[in-house]
């Protein structure tokens, strides 16, 4: 590791724990100059490094913030070449500039104050490296210390999520107001960006009749926003936008019960893209339903997140194997189940990891 | 052979224009230098601009640091114009300007100061370049936005047509194309089908007109419409491909365009040979290399070049002086006036060879200019042919890196005595006063001081107004040259266009880059076939081999991936190298994060702040890496980010001790294109900076194979 900035240098230190609660510190205080140091740790498999993520995770938990992580996760996925570069970088301005368009009260909202961006990107199979070329199109013109991008790579991971990514979404959350993850997939792969996000959007392309047919066969769950690029094709993104609306009603609502029905937006291609306002106007309005009444929505769909991380990760460690080993799939998700709410994923894990047989947890939770 | 049968013409061939790209510094000592040159027996002048002039900023501009004067002349305003052209009759003067994304404002800037010499523009003779797809392709001097760049592009085609009918608009370049990595078969279709997107807007341009820009205006268009080609040294075969270009250009005319006159359907073309093989070692052995590939564009009568421009035999070493590129219109004077190459008629006419070699070029191109019209046209297959290029030329590098094509004095016979050449105090370059760029902020500023201020708002006002309707039928030319006329200078025309159309930032072509291992010996792609055993792309698969479980051990050291930025700094586009070090890099298992051309120190230090790099690869091939280097490594530390700086370009032996002194761990130069030694010393690099010395070293054999391109390409 080279960035002095990062706890994670590989030159030994003796405080791995203290400096990785120390980052979490700063993001809890909503420093979001501690970005770049929470990735470092947090995408580390380094034995160091596993136990300054507990240590930061453990101070952005829900338990150590007393309430959910402020900050709006959207996960933004699609096929390669739907364009999700271009309306990301549309989208990251228009909040930056705006806002949402309108608040939780209706007025005219705040720009977004701060905003984290993580683009994944796959790796290559032969060598295992990768090019990791979207941060180019997200880029602003001068950089601007509010906007965090950072570029990742898939990895060998399935899922379209890199190691990491998710739990860096979680601690960047109690941070930054807006927290993107740009995954490419389209189907199976973007199921592990809707284990994270509050608000899951799928960005198609006209003529995109896969996620018509995935939608159909239930691989894909059903997003709360559906994105058809390329808009100014015209008769062609119309019938798409169409045919995605009439199998969305078909299919039913979105993926809490709580939910409106999935917004469907066209947006063009052209620069500067129009359409974009519908896009932001869609997500405030998701996020205003999340947060309405107590944020009880937001508080169930969190809670369904991460226990659904926590059996990603364990399953990630130990395989089919391991839940064997705890009595089953259905047998972990009960036991999930019955925790406390305000366990973030790590303590999750650490307590599935405590139950497995023979292994003796040295966690600094235990 | 001419339809008497007789042997030879009955008068000899007039040569081409003669031309040397030239230009730096400022306008006066440009201007001095076209003047000796004119005196020397050159025909036409070639102006080089500065990188800020050719992207539209002023000398004071953030952008512009380290960059003005360096790769051509500044020229900011009408005065810079007028002493530019100072005691040169723009009348008679034959003048090629390689110009594109600010193409109107420098021939707007030309026309005002041919009025001051008491020249009306009908009189002018001469090319702005203005070909904004291959910018975006491969030369990376883009400004606006595609669809803005192309409405200018037309303009200026159609302003002319009318007003300047003896000036070449455009000259649709293939040139960077082969500079960038092309195959022959590329190189045709792509720059035809940049063509054809230009012809077609400006149809649409004209049909918006109340009278359809009169009745044969089409015909006009296509006639002015030349061209700016590249020869290699496979130069027979170059030949095929030029004359293949003039069958598809006239087919183009007649069947798209419904061109009839034949005078109109002539391919006319203008050339400057190819650097992308010249080499860095021995550079004398780049004389012959590019005689021969003047042979390309002159041997055949059916398709000769009507200019040529040289490249200098030290361009790989740096910036050329006054008598490297007097050598080089030596070698145009003596392949015209003492050789019998204009004594013939078309000496290719009815031999199978040739004729065999165009029909299977044309079939190839036929089949890719198909591909790309399915992706909607030249405009809209930018990022497909932009990776397509960086594809071919990774693979040329690794049949060199590999030794299978053979670049001697370079992978073979490499053994040499020390050149007298380049023995000089100076190196055997140009080096450009650091003192100059103060005093060109200084004489802009005291420019913009000393004029009318509001003529010049009053006229970019009317500038602005014109460009924000998309559907004017105003020709954005007449308020450029408003402008220009009002004192306006090069920076506040772009800033006032880009307001309207926006920034742009142009794809990198890497992402879509397939991932594999090195070239197998045997006939290339285009059915080219070369000398080696495959051996040594045995030892190269093996060393890549060997790299990559080292990558994959530091990984696991370090807990994620080595992780690189690549950056390049700067105004300077030609990113060739930057894309294959990038691609080199994710094939030997490294997650890298390139971002294009054109950053700022400072973006370049957020970037490798925000993505947690492990080293960091900056390339510049403008000359300003002594500026502009010590500026990334002073930001770099301004955020905090430690890790090692890798750079790579054109870089005189006698800078690398200062670029070490402000911090670089290692200089790499188009003598180090072994790409896979350039990567494990990265990767040791990052090794040594968890402390437990470098990841096996390899043995660092000499494996040198450097091919470059120029700072100077045009």
């Amino acid at each position: 590791m080279s960035v002095t900035t990062s706890p994670s240098s590989g030159r030994s230190r003796p405080t791995r724990a203290t400096d990785g609660a120390e980052v979490g510190r700063r993001l809890r205080e909503g420093d979001v100059s501690a970005a770049p140091a929470t990735l470092n740790i947090l995408e580390s498999r380094a034995t160091g490094d596993r136990d300054r993520a507990v240590a930061l995770l453990h101070e952005v938990s829900p338990q150590a913030l007393g309430h959910e992580p402020r900050g709006h996760i959207i996960g933004v996925t699609g096929p390669p070449g739907a364009g999700k570069s271009t309306l990301l970088a549309a989208l990251v301005r228009q909040l930056r500039d705006n806002g949402y368009g309108v608040d939780l009260a209706g007025n005219a909202s705040q720009p977004t104050r701060s905003q984290a961006v993580i683009a994944v990107d796959p790796s290559s199979r032969r060598s295992g490296g990768a090019l990791l070329g979207d941060r180019v199109r997200i880029q602003l013109e001068q950089p601007d210390p509010n906007v965090f991008i950072r570029s990742s790579a898939a990895g060998d991971r399935h899922g379209g999520l890199a190691r990491g990514t998710r739990t860096a979404a979680e601690a960047l959350a109690a941070a930054f107001e807006v927290v993107i993850l740009e995954t490419v997939g389209v189907g199976q792969g973007e199921t592990e960006v809707a284990d994270v996000a509050d608000t899951v959007v799928v960005v198609v392309q006209p003529g995109g009749g896969d996620v018509l047919q995935f939608l159909k066969s239930g691989i894909m769950e059903i997003p709360d926003i559906l994105v058809v690029t390329k808009a100014d094709i015209g008769p062609l993104a119309t019938r798409t936008a169409r045919e995605l609306r009439a199998a969305l009603r078909v299919l039913g609502a979105g993926h809490d019960s709580h939910d409106a029905p999935p917004s469907v937006v066209a947006v063009s291609s052209l620069q500067p893209p129009a359409g974009v306002d519908d896009l932001v106007a869609a997500l405030g309005a998701r996020w205003q339903a999340l947060n309405a009444d107590g944020g009880r929505a937001l508080k169930a769909r969190r809670l369904q997140t991460r226990r659904a991380g926590a059996l990603t990760d364990f399953t990630v460690e130990h395989g089919e194997h391991g839940l064997r080993a705890l009595g089953g799939r259905r047998e972990v998700e009960r036991f999930l189940a019955a925790q406390a709410p305000e366990l973030g994923v790590a303590e999750l894990v650490a307590k599935l990891d405590a139950r497995m047989p023979g292994e003796r947890s040295d966690n600094v939770l235990q | 052979m001419s339809s008497d049968g007789a042997p030879r013409l009955p008068a000899r061939d007039r040569p081409w224009v003669m031309r040397t790209y030239a230009g730096h510094t400022t306008a006066k000592a440009s201007n001095e230098l076209y003047r000796r040159n004119l005196a020397k027996g050159q025909t036409g002048l070639s102006v080089a601009f500065d990188l800020p002039t050719q992207t539209g900023y002023d000398p004071d501009h953030e952008l512009s640091r380290g960059e003005v004067g360096k790769v051509g002349v500044s020229i900011s305003h009408r005065g810079d114009m007028a002493a530019l052209m100072a005691d040169i009759p723009l009348g008679e003067m034959n003048t090629s300007m390689t110009i594109n994304a600010t193409a109107a404002w420098l021939l707007a800037l030309y026309i005002v100061t041919a009025e001051s010499q008491g020249v009306n523009q009908d009189q002018l003779q001469g090319t702005t370049q203005n070909d904004i797809i291959k910018e975006f392709l491969a030369r990376g001097t883009y400004a606006f936005p595609p669809g803005p760049s192309m409405r200018l592009t037309a303009d200026t085609i159609a302003y002319t047509v009318e007003h300047v009918p003896k000036w070449n608009p455009i000259n649709i370049c293939s040139y960077h194309l082969q500079e960038a990595g092309a195959t022959p078969v590329q190189e045709i279709a792509y720059s035809m089908s940049n063509a054809i997107a230009v012809l077609d807007a400006v149809r649409d341009r004209l049909a918006s007109l109340p009278d359809g820009g009169g009745e044969s205006a089409m015909g006009q268009v296509f006639g002015r419409v030349s061209f700016f080609v590249n020869a290699g040294l496979r130069f027979i075969e170059e030949h095929a491909k030029l004359r293949a270009m003039g069958i598809l250009w006239e087919e183009l005319g007649r069947e798209r365009y419904g061109v009839t006159d034949e005078r109109l359907l002539r391919f006319r073309y203008g050339v400057q040979v190819n650097s992308l093989g010249l080499t860095e070692v021995q550079p004398e052995n780049n004389v012959q290399r590019i005689v021969l590939e003047a042979l390309a564009v002159t041997l055949g009568r059916n398709a000769r070049a009507r200019a040529i421009q040289l490249p200098a035999w030290n361009e790989a070493l740096g910036l050329p002086r006054p008598w490297d590129q007097q050598w080089s219109l030596r070698i145009q004077q003596v392949l015209a006036y003492e050789t019998d190459v204009l004594d013939y008629p078309d000496i290719f006419e009815g031999s199978k060879v040739m004729d065999g070699l165009v029909a299977q070029l044309l079939d190839g191109a036929r089949a890719e200019m198909a591909v790309v019209s399915e992706h909607g046209g030249a405009v809209a297959a930018v990022p497909y042919m932009k990776s397509g290029l960086v594809e071919s030329n990774r693979e040329r590098l690794r049949r060199i890196e590999s030794g299978t094509q053979i670049v001697v004095g370079q992978n073979h016979f490499a053994e040499t005595e020390a050149s007298p050449l380049t023995a000089d105090a100076d190196g055997g370059i140009l080096v450009v006063d650091p003192e100059l760029e103060a005093q060109q902020i200084e004489a802009v500023q005291a420019w913009r001081a000393d004029r009318d201020e509001a003529a010049v708002k009053q006229a970019l006002g009317q500038l602005a107004r014109v460009a924000a309707d998309e559907n004017s039928q105003e020709n954005l030319m007449v308020p450029t040259i408003a402008a220009a006329r009002a004192g306006a200078t090069t920076g506040e025309w772009a800033a006032t266009l880009r307001d309207v159309f926006g920034s742009y930032r142009g794809p990198t072509g890497v992402s879509d880059a397939a991932a594999t291992g090195p070239a197998a010996a045997g006939p290339t792609a285009n059915g080219e076939v070369i000398p080696g055993d495959g051996a040594s792309a045995d030892a190269l698969a093996a060393e890549l081999e060997q790299l990559r479980e080292q990558v994959a051990s530091l990984t696991e050291r370090l807990g994620r991936r080595p992780k690189m930025l690549v950056g390049k700094p700067g105004l300077d586009g030609h990113s060739n190298g930057a894309e294959q070090i990038a691609v080199a890099a994710r094939d030997c298992g490294l997650d890298v994060v390139y971002e294009g051309i054109r950053l700022t120190p400072s973006q370049i230090a957020a970037t490798a702040l925000q993505e947690g790099v492990h080293v960091i690869g900056l390339s510049i091939l403008s000359g300003s890496h002594r500026e502009l280097i010590p500026l990334v490594m002073d930001a770099l530390r301004d955020v905090g980010v430690s890790a090692p700086v890798v750079v790579g370009g054109i870089i005189p032996e006698r800078d690398v001790e200062l670029l070490k002194r402000a911090g670089v761990a290692a200089v790499y130069t188009p003598k180090d294109f072994d790409i896979t030694r350039v990567m494990r010393e990265v990767v040791g690099l990052v090794a040594d900076t968890i402390g437990d010395g470098p990841v096996a070293n390899g043995n660092g054999h000499a494996h040198p194979s450097a091919v470059t391109t120029s700072p100077l390409s045009a």
